[in-house]
Parts: C-alpha cells; sequence; structure tokens
C-alpha cells in the first residue's frame, strides 16, 4: 500500500524564523529558506505534529 | 487535520506582537485548545490579563477579554466571576505581573479559592520593559536591573500557590506543548482557584544576557530541567538536583468562593 503523504502548510506572512520547528523535528522534514521555514523532506514526516504544536507563530499547519 | 486556531483568533489580529521564538504564542495555543477541548462558549468564558507580554494574550482571542492595569488580573477577575459565577473565568499573565506587582492579588485569590483559572507564564523576568529581573528570576542570572548577577532566590510559583491555598497546581512548559492544553483543561474543569504555571522564555531579554545563544539554546533548556511527577517518583534526590517538576502537582476539594459566597447572601436574607 502506498504511504499517504502528509500536507504541511507554511504561512510565510506569519513565520518569524525562530527555527524551532526546523530544529525539533525529529525527521528533519524541515529547513531554512532565507527567513522563513520550507518544506524540504516530506517523505520523511512521521506525522508527529510537534512542528504544529511548537510553533508560537500558528505559522505551520500539518494535515496528516 | 491541522487544528484550526482561526476560529478562536479576533480577525487579522495576526502576526502578533511577540518576538521570535516567544513561548507565549505557544501557551496561547495551548489555551485555544484547552478552550475547544472542552467547547467553551466565547460569551460564556472571559480571558483576564495585567500588563506585560504575557498580558497581551486577551487581545488575540475572539471571546470576552479584558486587558487591566499591571498585577490587577486577580481582582478585576474576581469582580468579574462574582457578578457572574456561571462564567469560565480565565486569567493569565506573567511572572512579574503575578508575583511582584500582582503578588497580593496572587495570594489572596489562591486563599479564597474562587473557581477560575491563572496561567503564569514565567519566563524568570520583566520582557516587556526591557529586562528587569523579576522575583522569578534565578539567583545569579543576569538581568538589566542586575548586571552583575541576582543575589535574590526566586520565587517557586507552584509552591507558592499551593501555600497559599490553591486546589489545583500544575506546571508545563513551553517546550512540552503538547502537555499544555491538557494541564489547562484540567485546570479550568477543577472547581476551585486552579494554577497553571509554563515554564516560558524571552530570548530577547533573558536569553541573550544569560548565555543563551539562542531560541533552541532555551527550548533545550526546558526540556531538559523538566521532569514529570510520575518519573520523579522513581528518581534520587541526586538525580532530581536542579531539575522541575512538571504535571499536575497538587489537587484537593475546598469549599469554593462563590458557593460560599451565596450562602452569606442567603443567611443575610434570612435575618431581614
Ligand atoms: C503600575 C505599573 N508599574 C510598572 C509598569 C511597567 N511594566 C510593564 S510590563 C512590566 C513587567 C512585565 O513582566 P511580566 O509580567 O513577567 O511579563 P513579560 O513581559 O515578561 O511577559 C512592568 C514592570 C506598568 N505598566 N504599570
Ligand atoms: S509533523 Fe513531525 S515529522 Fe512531520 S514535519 Fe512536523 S515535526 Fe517533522
Ligand atoms: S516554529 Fe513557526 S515561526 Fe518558527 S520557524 Fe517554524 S514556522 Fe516559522
Ligand atoms: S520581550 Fe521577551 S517576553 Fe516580550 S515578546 Fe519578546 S521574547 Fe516575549
Ligand atoms: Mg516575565
Amino acid at each position: 500500500m502506498e504511504k499517504k503523504l502528509p500536507t504541511i502548510e507554511i504561512v510565510e506572512k506569519y513565520c518569524k524564523g525562530c527555527h524551532i520547528c526546523v530544529e525539533f523535528c525529529p525527521t528533519k522534514v524541515l529547513e531554512m529558506k532565507g527567513f522563513v521555514v520550507a518544506v524540504k523532506n516530506l517523505e520523511a514526516c512521521i506525522k508527529c505534529m510537534q512542528c504544529e504544536l511548537r510553533c508560537p507563530d500558528f505559522a505551520i499547519k500539518v494535515t496528516p | 487535520m491541522a487544528f484550526d486556531y482561526d476560529k478562536y483568533i479576533r480577525p487579522g489580529k495576526l502576526p502578533h506582537i511577540w518576538c521570535p521564538g516567544c513561548g507565549h504564542g505557544i501557551v496561547m495555543k495551548g489555551l485555544i485548545r484547552a478552550m475547544d477541548s472542552l467547547n467553551l462558549k466565547k460569551e460564556d468564558t472571559c480571558i483576564v490579563s495585567g500588563i506585560g507580554c504575557a498580558s497581551r494574550l486577551p487581545g488575540y482571542i475572539d471571546c470576552c477579554t479584558l486587558h487591566t492595569a499591571h498585577g490587577r488580573a486577580a481582582a478585576f477577575a474576581t469582580g468579574v466571576k462574582m457578578a457572574k459565577p456561571e462564567m469560565n473565568v480565565i486569567l493569565c499573565g506573567g511572572d512579574g505581573d503575578g508575583t511582584a506587582i500582582g503578588g497580593n492579588h496572587f495570594i489572596h485569590a489562591c486563599r479564597r479559592n474562587i473557581n477560575m483559572t491563572y496561567i503564569i507564564m514565567n519566563n524568570y523576568i520583566y520582557g516587556m520593559t526591557g529586562g528587569q529581573f523579576s522575583p522569578c528570576t534565578p539567583t545569579g542570572a543576569k538581568a538589566s536591573t542586575t548586571p552583575y548577577g541576582n543575589p535574590d532566590p526566586g520565587f517557586d510559583i507552584a509552591k507558592l500557590a499551593i501555600g497559599a491555598g490553591a486546589t489545583f497546581v500544575a506546571r508545563g512548559t513551553a517546550y512540552h506543548a503538547a502537555q499544555i492544553d491538557k494541564l489547562i483543561a484540567e485546570a479550568i474543569q477543577h472547581k476551585g482557584f486552579s494554577v497553571v504555571e509554563i515554564l516560558d522564555d524571552c530570548p530577547t531579554t533573558y536569553g541573550r544576557r544569560n548565555k543563551y545563544r539562542s531560541v533552541i539554546d532555551m527550548m533545550n533548556r526546558l526540556k531538559e530541567v523538566a521532569v514529570p511527577v510520575k518519573a520523579a517518583e522513581k528518581m534520587t534526590a541526586e538525580q532530581l538536583e536542579g531539575k522541575v517538576l512538571t504535571g499536575v502537582l497538587h489537587k484537593v476539594e475546598k469549599p469554593e468562593y462563590t458557593e460560599e459566597y451565596a450562602k452569606v447572601i442567603q443567611r443575610a436574607q434570612a435575618a431581614k
């Protein structure tokens, strides 16, 4: 069965580039692109939701 | 599904004013999830704060809100609760607001055991005014007013609340984001005065003075010092050195103030 990939939405106008989501993602899905976050490796996402929970700025939304 | 925070945020209010990596936003999101899990209605819920960065929180949430005077959230909130005992009253603010200028209001709200929930965001500093030390600043830490290190011991907010008579006391951290809503929801459901201390970070005025190179350093510190109460039971005093307990620390039943006050009204009317 094919693995269903999550959707990760970045709200760029809210992201303040604090690095929290990038640093604490257990599988290193995210990276910084300039001052805002970007998805680097969606396949690695284990849908733990920690990035969404920890983002202080409502800037990252994960739909598993 | 991603959690829909938008329905609880006042239109046009984001992005919020907090600095990059400030934990206050993480706490606000936890409060919103707690409100959602309990199905609290906007018109039946009032969030009351004092002054400070943490106290800006009610401005963002779409429900009844009061942004009051420095340290006075508990006084205003008590007024709201006495006038409308059926209202869910939630207080929030910082360590400075709650334990310095507002320390007296805080301990007396605990003593009264009035059915409200107080979320106190402890970043160990007066963030808003540029990093003066607060009663929670640890010994030795640097603040704009203690450039050679703070000689005072810091308050333990949870112990202060328990000592003053709060009937529910819990502690979490901004790093442990998934736990915040659960602690707040349990606190709101508790009948009596409940206190939820969230260990927080202020990278802008505390972090940079105290050798935290980044927000991540501060988050890692929260991750390392926190020990869940259950895990602590199996640890030695030595292992617990420098650690901070998290989870529900105290929960007891005692007469609740608005109910006791209703009895006073009945007695007074009967005596007429
Ligand atoms: C009566 C009064 N005194 C002093 C101030 C200045 N003041 C504003 S916020 C603040 C401290 C806030 O610290 P805290 O409650 O810890 O919130 P933080 O900014 O750290 O989130 C002070 C002293 C004020 N606004 N009003
Ligand atoms: S949901 Fe978990 S694994 Fe996926 S990007 Fe977020 S933190 Fe990483
Ligand atoms: S945690 Fe939020 S604000 Fe910080 S970098 Fe990630 S998306 Fe941006
Ligand atoms: S000064 Fe500190 S407490 Fe205030 S918003 Fe910035 S990081 Fe947060
Ligand atoms: Mg503070």
